[in-house]
């Protein structure tokens, strides 16, 4: 691997000790500031089309318990990055959970608390989770498609993979690490990319040879894709020029599975251009599909209801199309599933479905 | 013509035995059904038992024996430590309705008609044809006199059987023995529930119960002293109706219609027996025998029409916060409740009747969260088990708001639900019951306003209960991050940047920025006398426990410049004040007062006191004032609003 410079990285995390150690002596309670990490404050950002958190900040202080604790565990959190840059080691995040058992008063009491700290680290330091040599748990998503990347495998040496010719029919898995020194792409022989939310769908894209006959690379997110995959995503569609289409089942969770592909995760928004495709767009299965195709559907619950509703607020989403979608939706009362297609037959999406959409939204012609 | 109507209608007048009496009234008295008989007997045996130890200044030690054959036949021992009773008056107690030494007194006590105890000889022999036996002893060296009866229902007489002198080994007591019809099975639990009711109002009694299976119940006493004696005193003139008033005047040995007043009445001084006679337009030197009818009603008239001071309430004999919370606690122990709080209002009056409230609340532990609050009422130390829906207390109880304080109630209105116990007492010369079976207590203004009153200070002591649970979490969070995380804090920014640990004095008090005062209940063992002397006599097996209550409360001025103000603790009214620290200024029945003249910042001052007279947990929580401070900057202790 590449060695990378990490002095930076160093000198952001030592001045959060500055600031804290300044604060007590100067008689001031310590505090920490950063961005309000919720859907009220994210921003379109012209310049790099996509959302990013705005102007509203949230202070941690030590004048109540969770502000000091929270202090606390960043101070704890920031030393243990430290350590680890120093002796050349990494962990997962959940190991970083295990290893807070010994912090005593700065331990954690559950790991989304612990991945929650480490994504408000990025936003206070500006640098990114691979700064701090932490990883997720999750295994990447898997691509299948005309092209080649050159990995750098632990033992130093780069292997060249074909995604068609060098995998099985699982496809290539996507590493945590999809930065330059990690992976390149050589080269690429396709006209777009389908991001499929679920592996049924995808196996069954597959085993049609979508790849192949319509000059596709897929890719599967495996439901709210991991930030690899969407970083993977961002810089084949760029380096490559290719559009992306997201394809999904036909439900609010879903169209957030499409908006973090596109626009950028709210949890995530100090790094959308990092992990952001804003040309993306949306494929289906759309609630105009239901309609069109008379697929099956399933009636919406409360919840459903509720996530569709607060769509409607959502600044990811107050573009027409969706709007309109979404209504559509809330007046049907029904959703359905991207399989629900295999009703007219295993070869319907491969053969008539996705030609249709994929013409009309003018990525194929007929 | 109307002669010989009359004479007609003579031959159906004659006179009612008290056996028909009874037949048509024995639900008023208490008698209804097979289970209520049951109770109501165990229940006249036992008030008498207490009556009348109370009146001979003994501690209680009560006895109770059910025996239970098949055929639905239950006999009811009752056996007391009491002064006895004379053998000339055993026919007349026992044998005679509507015979007793407390009609006519003006004092508090459980007996108030004469009926009781010769309602339940009567009952007894209507159902079973068995008679009563009865055996009492008055003094030490004398045999104690057995006597069988029945009353002889024509005459409402005793007729004996037979009666003996026989060797009893109690120094002292009574013991009746009476056969009646019951229904045990179903009445079990409520003679269950009336004892241990009993026991709560009477913490100085100790009661023992034998079921007919053999089982035997302790309900020990909790306090070694007897209640305060219930003085009598003479009627108020606004309780006195007309014709009392009358016979009163017939029987008086006074001349004078100002000294009649005087002495025949309570609250009467000369000023005010002046100002009536004036009022009434009535001569002050007129023999009261020589009145007429008018010149009583015109007295009367007046009497409440002038304002008369109420009557002395040494007739009373209230049981006090102490000891009611005490019983409380005893008999709620397997519940373990989260908090048990009194509240006792002062004297009042009801027609001229001195009368006094006291209430108890029991909250949380084991209690069912689901299902209406258990209400326990009581009216002269006597539980009140039947009719619940039609007593006033039930009524006072329903028109408060409840919901603030962790109880649901729909609309604000009603019995409230959830985990509680409502105890309410009332002591009065006499109690307005709604029958003669003694169940519930009529709705008189007056009394309802009280109990109101009681409550709703009881609610006020809740809410500051679970305000100071909060404000102690509060408090504890902040102890927390002053004192563990914040040093850890410092540490750890020093260290990460090799420096040295910076001072944290001066940002602690700027987080916490108020006067900080934390307090302990302890308990400490003696083995010296307990400090107040008690009344027992015989009660002296079982010495209690004697222990100094400690009160230790730290107050640190977490403000950045000095403080100076006063910090009361309020003291149960029962305890004697022993050692505290630093010099008081004012030390009252009620209270405990020092005054800090200048608390610098970051400095802390240890205050503690001590409390004897009272047992373990009788003041398990410090109720904390301050004055002169802003309350805001105060965590600890509320605003100090007078005495
Ligand atoms: N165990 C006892 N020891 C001594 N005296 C007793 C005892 N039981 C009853 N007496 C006397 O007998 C009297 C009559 O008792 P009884 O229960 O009939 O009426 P009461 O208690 O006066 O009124 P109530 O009808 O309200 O019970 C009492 O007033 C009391 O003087
Ligand atoms: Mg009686």
């Amino acid at each position: 691997m590449v060695n990378k410079d990490y002095s930076q990285v160093l000198t952001k995390i030592d001045m959060i000790a500055e600031k804290i150690y300044n604060d007590l002596q100067e008689t001031k309670i310590p505090y920490l500031n950063l961005p309000t990490r919720t859907k009220a404050n994210i921003k379109f950002d012209d310049k790099l089309s996509v959302w990013k958190y705005g102007k509203s900040s949230t202070e941690r202080n030590a004048k109540s318990l969770d502000g000091a604790y929270m202090i606390l565990r960043t101070m704890y959190m920031a030393d243990f990055i430290k350590e680890m840059i120093k002796v050349k080691k990494s962990s997962t995040l959940r190991e970083m959970y295990y290893i807070s058992e010994g912090w005593d008063l700065a331990k954690f009491h559950s790991q989304d608390e612990s991945n929650l700290l480490a994504e408000d680290l990025e936003v206070i330091t500006n640098c990114m989770r691979e700064d701090f040599k932490l990883r997720p748990e999750e295994d990447g998503a898997r691509v299948i498609g005309n092209l080649t990347i050159d990995e750098m495998t632990r033992n130093n040496t780069k292997k060249k993979i074909h995604c068609q010719d060098d995998v099985g029919d699982a496809g290539y898995s996507i590493p945590y690490n999809v930065e330059k020194d990690k992976i390149t792409i050589k080269s690429c022989d396709a006209d777009f990319i389908v991001a499929i939310e679920t592996g049924g769908m995808f196996d069954r894209l597959v085993e049609n040879g979508f790849d192949k006959s319509n000059r596709a690379v897929l890719v599967h997110l495996k439901g709210q894709p991991a930030r690899s995959t969407r970083r993977f995503i961002k810089r084949l569609s760029t380096e490559k020029k290719l559009p992306v289409l997201v394809f999904t089942d036909c439900d609010p969770w879903s169209y957030r599975i499409f908006a973090s592909v596109a626009y950028g995760a709210i949890k995530t928004a100090h790094i959308s251009e990092y992990l952001a495709t804003p040309s993306s767009q949306y494929l289906g299965v759309t609630p105009s599909d239901i309609e069109n195709y008379e697929l099956p559907t399933d009636t919406l619950t409360t919840e459903d209801i509720g996530a569709l509703k607060s769509e409607l607020t959502d600044p990811r989403f107050q573009d027409n199309f969706w709007k309109g979608e979404i209504k559509l939706q809330l007046k049907m009362g029904r959703k359905s599933e991207q399989q629900a297609l295999a009703k007219y037959g295993l070869d319907y999406v491969t053969d008539t479905y996705l030609p249709e959409k994929l013409s009309e939204m003018g990525i194929i012609k007929k | 013509m109307s002669q010989i109507i009359a004479e007609e209608l003579a031959k159906k007048q004659k006179e009612i035995s008290v056996a028909e009496f009874f037949e048509r009234n024995k639900h008023i008295l208490g008698f209804g059904n097979r289970t209520r008989a049951l109770i109501t007997s165990v229940k006249e045996g036992v008030d008498n038992a207490l009556d009348a130890c109370e009146d001979a200044s003994i501690l209680p030690d009560i006895y109770v024996e059910i025996k239970n054959h098949d055929d639905g036949e239950c006999i009811i021992i009752v056996e007391d430590n009491g002064p006895g009773i004379i053998k000339q008056q055993i026919p007349h107690i026992f044998g005679r309705l509507l015979y007793g030494s407390r009609f006519h007194a003006i004092r508090q006590s459980r007996g108030q008609q004469g009926i009781g105890i010769s309602a339940v000889v009567l009952y007894g022999q209507l159902t079973t044809g068995k008679h009563t036996k009865i055996i009492s002893k008055i003094e030490q060296d004398r045999p104690a006199i057995i006597t069988n009866l029945v009353i002889d229902t024509n005459k409402n007489r005793a007729e004996i059987i037979n009666t003996d002198t026989i060797h009893w080994d109690k120094q002292n007591g009574t013991r009746v023995e009476v056969s009646i019809i019951a229904d045990f099975k179903r009445g079990k639990k409520y003679v269950y529930d009336y004892l241990q009711s009993t026991s709560i109002v009477n913490p100085h009694a100790r009661i023992t119960y034998k079921e007919p299976d053999g089982t035997i119940h302790i309900f020990e006493r909790t306090a070694e002293q007897l209640p305060q004696k219930a003085e009598e005193i003479k009627p108020h003139p606004y309780g006195v109706e007309l014709g009392t008033l009358i016979k009163i005047a017939k029987n008086t040995k006074a001349r004078q219609l100002n000294s009649f007043l005087k002495t025949e009445f309570s609250s009467m001084g000369d000023r005010t027996s002046n100002a009536v006679i004036e009022k009434a337009g009535l001569d002050k030197n007129i023999n009261p025998k020589d009145m007429t009818r008018d010149q009583f009603l015109a007295l009367h008239k007046t009497f409440k029409e002038i304002k008369i001071m109420a009557p002395s309430t040494d007739c009373l004999s209230p049981i006090g916060e102490t000891l009611i919370k005490r019983s409380l606690k005893t008999e709620t122990q397997e519940i373990s409740p989260e908090f048990i709080i009194t509240s006792s209002r002062p004297p009042s009056v009801h027609s001229g009747n001195p009368f006094q409230v006291e209430v108890g609340l029991v909250y949380g532990g084991n209690l069912p969260k689901e299902g209406p609050v258990k209400i326990l009422r009581f009216a002269n130390r006597i539980p009140l088990l039947y009719q619940q829906g039609d007593c006033l207390i039930t009524q006072a109880i329903s028109s408060i708001d409840w919901r603030r304080y962790g109880l649901t109630q729909p609309a604000g209105k009603g019995i409230p639900t959830g985990p509680a116990i409502f105890m309410a007492h009332i002591s009065s010369t006499q109690i307005p019951y709604t029958s003669e079976s003694k169940e519930a207590i009529a709705d008189v203004e007056e009394i309802e306003d009280e109990v109101k009153l009681a409550f709703r200070e009881c609610a006020r002591k809740v809410q500051k209960h679970i305000n100071k649970k909060v404000s102690r979490v509060k408090t504890r969070e902040k102890f927390d991050l002053i004192t563990r995380i914040l040093p850890e804090i410092a540490k750890k920014s020093a260290h990460m940047l090799d420096k040295p640990v910076p001072s944290l004095d001066p940002i602690i008090t700027k987080i916490m920025d108020v006067v900080w005062i934390e307090d302990v209940v302890e308990y400490e063992k003696v083995n010296r006398k307990p400090v107040q002397t008690t009344l027992a006599q015989e009660g002296a097996e079982k010495p209690r426990e004697n222990v100094i209550t400690k009160s230790k409360i730290m107050v640190v001025n977490y403000k950045r410049n000095s403080q100076k103000f006063n910090l009361y603790a309020i003291i149960p009214k029962d305890a004697v004040v022993g050692t505290v620290t630093p010099k008081p200024i004012k030390i009252t029945s009620n209270y405990i007062k020092w005054s800090f003249d200048s608390i610098p910042p970051a400095e802390k001052v240890d205050v503690s006191f001590e409390l004897a007279g009272l047992e373990k947990g009788d003041f398990d929580e410090n109720d904390l004032y301050v004055e002169n401070i802003n309350p805001a900057y105060v965590i600890g202790a509320d605003k100090w609003e007078g005495d």
